[in-house]
């Protein structure tokens, strides 16, 4: 942990504004390969707008971000779309696509404008498939899937992209208890398995807590605190960030985020 | 559909072309049996005895083939550009007319008719001032601080609304008895006058057009996701937006041009497509290809043999097309963001 590791994505002094409207200023961090990295923070802290700037659909204003050594500025969408893929937070589907039509999608990036995927391109997209266990239903129109199901299809879409960061955000916002742990197991064993990069929004703190290697707390813009869940999730930090009380329990061995003091 | 089973299918509505386009081909006033027309065709480029009427040679060669291409090449192109709009704009309801191609198209063929001008000059002027519409509603939605498709498909029709008005002005000061009943006859869409000519004049544009839609197509199914998802899966959707806007509209120009306004084949087609095929723009461009062809060919046979006079292929289109609309509307959802 406290070795020093090569950094995967690294931003520096990232800045980013709506017009008159800052969103972002002074950010500075940097994600290490296999790392799965929770930035958390309050409604409207900024988080979204960290990951859209990191797979370049927002331009900062200010600052630097490197994937792999290479500063974003210098790289096209094509290059920048195979060094990070991203899960959105919500999709609206317009046509009732395959769920392998779907994934094929991921393969964009190594495809010239002419291509179109090949029998490599779908072994890919069904490898991915099988990773987040939906080769059952590839055939099935995406649009009849569940929430979690949907949400696993998106998934292998980023995979087939085999980009070495995963940008994902909130990946558990429509999902159920269950279906919500499933999800976030499984992105810590793809972080571990393939040697991804991790970086994540999460809503709830125990996700953070739970899953994540390191934490970035967000808070009107800026980061107010980063390091190891046991270090950044306290109940002084998290207080603070949304202001209201809250208590950090524990069994010695996890730990609960829980709002309001004992009565 | 099923993987696999897609190859078989294409090549059953290609088969459906050629049949469609020899049965076209039979059928008229003047019935000519498939054998003969077969023999016409192929005396053209193989030295054959030649034991036909002469005039049957002129009923298929001059008079028929021309317009049966032209009805294959028209349909081909509205029918694959309101698959290419239904994707970029993730809608299955919008067509390629929503730019104003068409009413611009309509003011330039009737000015070119009340100059007195002929069919060569009225297509160019039609081409022209409905490229000059399209450019306009592009200007007119960049303008806007709002730049989402919604913001395309409003300023389409504005344009078109002006472009309709000033058509409404032609022909209000048309004279009644020989140049206004031109003008609405072009305005409701006719291939019998297609000559030769017309016909290579618009393939020349068309083909080529196609080729390249089809070989971009798989990039709809990227921008189909919506611009933010296109730009992470690596690709830029402005760019591939103009190029394939730019595609479309050359060839439902040209086609305008050639055929005058033919409504509702656009969006009736895709969907027909989509029902066999599936959505996967790999298989939708080629099938509503073929399909378009198909279904203008059919059109124009109703058009030309249920009555007497000529019946104007937008009334045909409108009346299919109408109902099948409803449907449409019944089983989708539209989704603009």
């Amino acid at each position: 942990m406290d070795q020093p590791r090569p950094s995967v994505v690294e931003i520096q002094d990232l800045g980013f504004a709506y017009g008159e409207a800052i969103v972002l200023h002074d950010l500075t961090m940097a994600v290490g390969p296999r790392e799965v990295f929770a930035i958390v923070g309050p409604n409207a802290a900024g988080k979204t707008t960290l990951l859209r700037c990191i797979e370049r659909i927002l331009t900062p204003r200010t600052g630097t971000i490197l994937i792999d050594g290479r500063d974003l500025k210098t790289l096209s969408a094509r290059d920048v779309s195979r060094r990070a893929a991203s899960v959105p937070q919500s999709h609206a589907p317009a046509f009732p696509y395959t769920v392998q039509d779907i994934v094929l999608m991921g393969r964009n990036p190594h495809l010239g404008a002419a291509a179109q995927p090949g029998p490599h391109d779908v072994a890919v997209a069904q490898e991915a498939m099988g990773e987040l266990g939906i080769r059952a239903i590839s055939a099935r129109p995406y649009t009849q899937l569940s929430g979690g199901q949907l949400q696993m299809v998106l998934f292998a879409r980023a995979l087939a992209q085999e980009a070495q960061v995963l940008l994902l955000d909130e990946p558990t916002a429509h999902l159920d208890f269950r279906n919500r742990h499933l999800v976030m197991g499984r992105i810590r064993d793809l972080a571990v398995r393939r040697g991804l990069t991790v970086i994540m929004t999460v809503h709830d703190p125990n996700d953070a807590m739970q899953y994540a290697d390191r934490v970035g707390l967000v808070s009107d813009g800026g980061l107010v605190a980063l390091g190891t869940p046991q270090e950044v999730l306290t109940s002084d930090n998290l207080g603070q960030l949304y202001g209201m009380p809250i208590e950090v329990l524990t069994d010695g061995r996890r730990r609960v985020i829980v709002a309001g003091t004992p009565s | 559909m099923k993987r696999g089973r897609f190859l078989p299918t294409l090549l059953l509505m290609w088969t459906g072309v050629l049949v469609v386009l020899l049965a076209s081909l039979c059928l008229g006033r003047y019935p000519v049996a498939p054998q003969t027309v077969l023999r016409v065709l192929i005396s053209r480029f193989v030295p054959i005895a030649r034991t036909w009427d002469p005039t049957i040679e002129t009923v298929v060669w001059q008079v028929r083939l021309p317009r049966v291409l032209a009805a294959t090449l028209v349909g081909a192109a509205l029918a694959s550009g309101g698959a290419v709009f239904q994707g970029l704009f993730h809608n299955p309801l919008v067509s390629p007319y929503v730019l104003g191609v068409s009413s611009g198209a309509g003011l330039g063929a009737a000015v070119a008719i009340l100059l007195g001008a002929g069919a060569a000059v009225t297509q160019a002027s039609a081409f022209a001032t409905g490229a000059v519409a399209v450019s306009l509603t592009w200007l007119v939605a960049r303008s806007g601080r709002d730049r989402s498709h919604v913001t395309l498909v409003l300023a389409g029709f504005v344009v078109g609304s002006l472009f309709s008005s000033l058509v409404a002005g032609a022909q209000y000061v048309a004279d009644p008895s020989t140049k206004l009943p031109q003008i609405v006859f072009w305005l409701m869409g006719s291939l019998a006058s297609v000559q030769w000519t017309d016909l290579l004049r618009a393939a020349l544009v068309i083909v080529p057009c196609l080729v390249v839609i089809t070989v971009l197509r798989w990039k709809l199914n990227i921008l189909s996701m919506g611009d933010d998802e296109a730009r992470s899966l690596g690709e830029n959707p402005t760019a591939m937006r103009v190029v394939l806007i730019g595609l479309t509209t050359m060839t439902t120009a040209v086609s305008v041009a050639l055929s005058g306004v033919i409504g509702w084949v656009g969006l009736v087609v895709p969907h027909l497509a989509r029902g066999i095929v599936g959505p996967d723009a790999r298989r939708l461009i080629p099938a509503s290809i073929a399909l378009g062809a198909v279904y203008m060919m059919i059109i124009d046979d109703v058009a030309r043999t249920l009555t007497m006079a000529e019946i104007p292929l937008g009334i045909l289109t409108g009346i299919v097309g109408a109902p099948v609309f409803v449907l449409l509307l019944r089983r989708s959802r539209s989704d603009w963001d």
